[in-house]
């Protein structure tokens, strides 16, 4: 049986763009920053109260995964907003909206009351957007 | 809304200002509470007391300066402790181990991946971008 989810893979168009976006703006902590060679790098990072998933920033660059056609197109994707990525939750979503927003990030959609409780999208500075909730109702 | 642009008004204070001498006092009133609405908040949206935070954040910031090899009394002056035995006193209740057991465990990651790059990568991602490959020519 599965137990865990260990890496999962994010595609950015700029990997130093997004070392900011995610440490700096969002507080991720980096797990793994290495040279890989050839310009190649190995960026993972995590989110605070979770150290044990991994989360690539795996940059769209010719090579032996993209020809020079996918990278076009991806790229061309990710900018307009095609790809949703993940949904993160957070413990009191309006003051991390104003945190985030104060910080630049920019929403989608701002915070809305949800059968589940409350939900925010958010971009990173790719273009790739995010789910942001809060899964009990604030006391 | 107003209420929280207020505390996080705060939490970014201290965020942008832990390395400084700071009295949370001051914080509770430039963002016009008292001390006692302001901490009671602040630890319902954050967990934490503004000093525990403002603790958490200085022992990260720590941890950074570590990974990048400064020496131990740097770290500690410059995310704003004043003695260095109180900080090693904190950083281990904290992350569970001394600053220098933490540099150290760093340094020996540090060389592991740059020994074996691969060491830190799952080998579908090596072997799908083709950095198994390089990676094996250029240490031959």
């Amino acid at each position: 049986m599965i137990t865990k989810l260990t890496h999962t893979c994010i595609y950015v168009l700029n990997q130093d763009s997004a070392y900011d976006f995610y440490v700096n703006k969002l507080g991720f902590n980096v797990h793994t920053d290495a040279p890989m060679g050839e310009g190649a790098r190995w960026l993972t990072v995590t989110p605070p109260e979770q150290p044990d998933l991994e989360i690539t920033l795996f940059l769209i660059a010719e090579g032996a995964m993209f020809d020079t056609e996918t990278v076009k197109t991806m790229t061309a994707l990710i900018k307009k907003g095609t790809f949703g990525a993940a949904v993160f939750t957070c413990k009191n979503l309006l003051a991390t909206y104003e945190e985030l927003k104060a910080k630049g990030v920019t929403f989608k959609k701002p915070p809305t009351k949800e059968f589940y409780g409350f939900e925010a999208l958010f971009v990173d500075d790719s273009g790739n957007w995010f789910s942001l909730g809060q899964m009990e109702e604030q006391k | 809304m107003y209420l929280y642009k207020r505390i996080v008004k705060a939490k970014l204070f201290i965020d942008n200002h832990y390395a400084e001498n700071i009295d949370l006092n001051n914080i509770a009133h430039e963002a016009y509470f008292s001390k006692f609405h302001f901490v009671r908040l602040f630890k319902s949206i954050y967990g934490k007391t503004p000093h525990l935070y403002l603790t958490a954040v200085r022992i990260n910031k720590a941890k950074e300066l570590l990974k990048k090899n400064l020496p131990i009394l740097d770290a500690c002056l410059l995310v704003g402790f004043d003695s260095p035995t109180s900080f090693t006193a904190v950083f281990k209740k904290i992350t569970g181990s001394t600053p220098s057991a933490f540099q150290n465990g760093q340094k020996i990651k540090k060389q592991q991946i740059s020994n074996e790059p691969l060491s830190a990568v799952p080998n579908c991602f090596a072997t799908t971008y083709g950095w198994s490959e390089k990676i094996a020519i250029s240490k031959s």
